[in-house]
């Protein structure tokens, strides 16, 4: 899965670029020059880009924009758009899917994915339909699930395991651009 | 920004965690399995220093050493593109890499240039094989508004119309093909001569004198009439064999016949089971652990290509449905385990009686199929002819009654699974299970009925030529036309269907303000019934290729139609199912079922061949007693070195010692796959236990360190930890004034790690 090239040629990192630019220039015209070739430090803010077709209707578009962009307050330059777009993309292989997933879901950005984050996690999911009792089971019944080292939270090591053995992840996790 | 990009990091740089983890070797080759080489030989560096720093012991800089060393000759192919850095990042990382090539020797240079353009092609030839593929853009357009689990339906189809194109482009290159090119390479055509008397009379069947219109329409829908005796069915197919003078060789169609018929099954099943490989080792992975449904859900759940708001309002709906269901399930599992001994046996009785009464059904159903069948055939035979309507029906009534019994008895299944009280996910597993049994042995029913008029004679009379040539003179044409009456009708009624029942279904719901309208509800796009009834028309076609040689591209066409029919009534008509179907394990499943079809149509197809005594008045196989004789007969033809390995081949004693083999083979494997699951579970307990160990030795070493005097006070903690801090996370918490640093105080304690 994915592709095994060992580097960017010159004429891919163009036709990324081209075809990225487009898009990345309609979000912000005013912002977004036409002319990227000397770099310039622009970056489209969060509420510009969770505009966009693709990621308007993912409830978790605030968290994705934010893991891929530098700052990690969702302001993105052209460089974190194109990597957002290429991790995401149908090709990217499972490690790298599973990497960013893990940031996204992390919310207070601890590096553990604890139960706060899963409930705000499955809020987010189902717009606060479930209730309070239901999500609490639900967390619950998670972490009883994938936690491996008993720390009532998911490492890592345990997310990456359990996201292995998940079948639909591979064909829910990717964004068509 | 720091090189590591797996753990966030503060504003200084620094990893917010406790950098006694940070030594762990584990975590090391964590860091390393994810990073590019230059900083590696950075990080390597810092560690070193810090390692010595605490004084922990030669050894573990060594390790961690010689771990870095394996990995980084791991990374070396990696991909930049699946690095998980920064596009600034990832361009250094290209330039550095650039650099080390032009280090390398020019056999080298030239060795890494090649793989490179070899891959490239590679990749590139894969984009372009891609983006020709059928429908990409309407399936697109498919996932887009109804997410993964109606696409796999479509592209299931796809699948099925490559499949029919490469049977009948096979049937063609092997049967027609010769038989049409003769002519014109001068071939010369041999045509079965047996003057078996009365065996070989085939009454020509073309209508003469002056013929009614709707006579033509009644013979294209039945196959009769002027298609009789055409390249459709299996009667023409009269030669034997084909000299061709220019090459001086002889084309023997009847072993050609024979060898394409076993050729596009076996093609069918390695295609469908090459295709089910990966959906079934994941589907074992799945079946393996717990059903991890929760985590699926939340981690997984999320279609990330919906992109319209009606189809996100639907997913979330779905969703939830989903949670609740699997709540309820857990519920249904507390309560079955509460179950009292009374209780069981009502339930047992209950369902014993009710697995009685669909058995029950299922042999009406079966009944009322084989007397439809007699009487079509009787009607047909003894040709009166009361008006175009009723012919028609007659000619159609197996066909009526089979497709009427399969829409009855799944509406039956579902009620019934009710009272049976079994947990959800096995209820609909149950209930498919009948169905695809009901539509596929309702065809082994039809030909079962079919071929037992065929070998009937009359009361205690052994048949003359080894079947009833008086009434069926060329009884393969007379199959042929049963199967392609049975895919003409099964196209109509799905076409009728549509535009007949689920366009009125939309219009009254749309417009109608009544009760019943909004309780009827709008049409929701059932995969498993779609599934069945594309499985139940590809079976057909697998009976009815040898047949009817050309079924295969009726089938091709009749595919192409569904689908735009299908794609139309689903985008204009349906709405999602409330009850959300898998994509990942659903693809298995149609593959699943479409193998049971496959076995159950090569099954038929097995009596026809050796079973019953080929029509001596028409097809290739006159001159032999049954279709597979031409087999034996070509080998004892062939020279000596051949025919006796032929023979040895088939001998019984290879047959016993392949299968010998075999056994060894399978056991062997068993007990592999065995050994592997006993590690797997042995990894499990130690991946949980090292977890704990670990989490002890922090403790025990945080509770060494706060009892000691520490000297030098320069990074002394400003808070000192409670000895025994309860939650094991608030030590990694973000805040760094409160975290230990261990590594500028030397540790007297020996638990070095």
């Amino acid at each position: 899965m994915g592709n095994k090239q060992t580097t960017f040629t010159e004429e891919q990192l163009e036709a990324y670029q081209v075809a990225l630019h487009g898009r990345y220039r309609e979000l912000a015209p005013h912002l977004v020059p036409l002319d990227y070739t000397n770099n310039p430090d622009i970056r489209v803010p969060l509420s510009l880009i969770v505009t966009m077709p693709e990621l308007k209707e993912n409830p978790f578009r605030d968290r994705i924009v934010e893991t891929f962009s530098e700052d990690g307050q969702g302001n993105m330059s052209f460089n974190d758009f194109v990597d957002m777009f290429s991790a995401l993309c149908e090709t990217s292989p499972r490690e790298l899917k599973t990497i960013y997933a893990f940031k996204i879901y992390d919310y207070n950005r601890d590096n553990f994915i604890c139960k706060e984050d899963l409930q705000k996690t499955l809020n987010k999911l189902t717009k606060g339909e479930l209730t309070p009792e239901e999500v609490t089971l639900v967390c619950d019944k998670a972490i009883e699930e994938a936690d491996l080292d008993a720390d009532n939270k998911l490492s890592f090591a345990d997310f990456e395991n359990m996201i292995s053995k998940a079948p639909d992840f591979l064909s829910n996790f990717h964004i068509r651009i | 920004m720091e090189d590591d990009s797996v753990f966030y990091t503060d504003r200084s740089g620094r990893i917010t965690s406790n950098p006694l983890l940070d030594e762990l070797p584990s975590y090391q080759s964590l860091l390393y399995r994810r990073k590019q080489p230059i900083a590696g030989t950075k990080r390597r560096k810092e560690s070193r220093g810090r390692s010595s720093l605490s004084g922990s012991g030669k050894w573990s800089v060594s390790t961690v050493n010689r771990i870095e060393e394996r990995q980084k000759s791991q990374m070396e192919q990696r991909a930049i593109r699946e690095l998980p850095i920064s596009m600034a990042e990832k361009r250094r990382h290209k330039e550095q890499r650039l650099g080390e090539h032009q280090g390398l020797s020019s056999w080298g240079q030239w060795r890494q240039n090649t793989r490179r353009s070899l891959k490239r092609l590679r990749d590139d030839a894969r984009e372009i094989f891609s983006s020709m593929k059928l429908w990409r853009r309407d399936i697109h357009q498919i996932e887009g508004m109804f997410g993964t689990g109606i696409l796999s339906y479509f592209s299931f189809l796809r699948f099925l119309v490559a499949l029919n194109l490469i049977i009948f482009l096979l049937m063609f290159s092997l049967v027609m093909l010769p038989i049409i090119v003769a002519p014109h390479a001068s071939g010369n055509v041999t045509y079965n001569q047996r003057d078996g008397g009365n065996c070989s009379i085939y009454p020509s069947t073309a209508r003469r004198g002056l013929v009614n219109f709707h006579q033509h329409i009644s013979d294209l829908l039945s196959g009769e009439g002027f298609l009789e005796q055409t390249l459709l069915f299996y009667g023409y197919y009269k030669v034997d064999k084909i000299h061709f003078p220019k090459v001086n060789s002889t084309y023997n169609l009847a072993l050609a016949y024979l060898l394409a018929t076993v050729a596009y099954l076996l093609l069918s099943l390695f295609w469908i089971v090459k295709r089910s490989a990966t959906g079934f080792k994941r589907h074992l992975v799945q079946d393996e652990d717990r059903f991890q449904s929760f985590c699926n859900k939340i981690f997984a759940g999320w279609d990330c290509c919906i992109s319209n708001e009606n189809a996100a309002k639907l997913k979330r709906s779905s969703l939830l449905y989903e949670l609740k269901t699997d709540l309820e399930e857990e519920r249904i599992k507390q309560k079955i385990a509460e179950r009292t001994r009374k209780d069981k046996c009502r339930i047992y009785f209950l369902r014993a009686v009710l697995n009685l009464f669909v058995i029950g059904v299922l042999a009406a159903c079966f009944y009322g199929i084989y007397v439809a069948t007699n009487l079509s055939q009787e009607a047909e035979i003894s040709k009166t002819k009361v008006n175009f309507i009723t012919d028609l029906i007659y000619e159609y009534l197996p066909s009526i009654v089979i497709t009427l019994a399969n829409f009855i008895t799944p509406l039956l299944f579902s009620v019934i699974i009710n009272y049976e009280d079994y947990s959800p996910a096995f209820e609909i597993r149950f209930t498919l299970m009948r169905c695809v049994f009901m539509r596929l042995t309702s065809i082994g029913v039809l030909l079962f009925s079919l071929w037992s008029k065929i070998t009937y004679c009359g009361k205690d009379k052994s048949c003359g030529c080894g079947y009833n040539h008086e009434l069926y003179s060329c009884w393969e044409t007379r199959v042929g036309q049963e199967m392609y009456k049975l895919t003409i009708f099964d196209f109509i009624i799905i076409a009728a269907v549509t535009l007949f029942v689920e366009f009125p279904r939309k219009l009254i719901v749309k417009y109608s303000q009544c009760g019943l309208a909004k309780w009827w509800g709008q049409q929701e796009f059932a995969i498993p019934q779609n599934v069945l009834e594309i499985v139940y028309g590809q079976t057909i076609c697998w009976i009815g290729t040898f047949f009817c040689p050309m079924l295969p591209a009726i089938c091709t066409i009749k595919y192409f139609f569904i689908f735009y029919i299908k794609k139309v009534s689903l985008i204009k008509n349906c709405r999602p199912a409330t009850r959300p179907f898998r994509a990942s394990s659903s693809h298995f499943f149609f593959l699943v079922v479409l193998l049971i079809g496959l076995f159950l149509a090569s099954l038929p197809i097995a009596v026809s061949l050796a079973q019953i005594s080929c029509s001596k008045a028409c097809g290739p196989f006159v001159n032999y007693t049954t279709s597979w004789e031409v087999l034996p007969v070509t080998v004892s033809q062939m020279p000596e070195g051949a025919k006796k390995l032929l023979f040895a081949l088939s001998s019984e004693a290879f047959a016993v010692s392949f299968f010998v083999v075999t056994c060894l083979a399978m056991f062997y494997v068993i007990a592999l796959a065995g050994a592997h699951k006993r590690v797997i579970n042995q990894l499990r307990e130690q991946l949980a236990t090292e977890g704990r160990d670990k989490r002890f030795l922090i403790q025990k070493l945080c509770q060494a360190q706060n009892n000691q005097p520490v000297k030098r006070s320069k990074f002394q903690p400003r808070s000192p930890r409670s000895p025994s801090s309860p939650s094991y996370h608030t030590s990694f918490s973000s805040n760094v004034s409160e975290s230990v640093f261990l590594a500028h105080s030397p540790p007297k304690s020996s638990t070095n790690v």
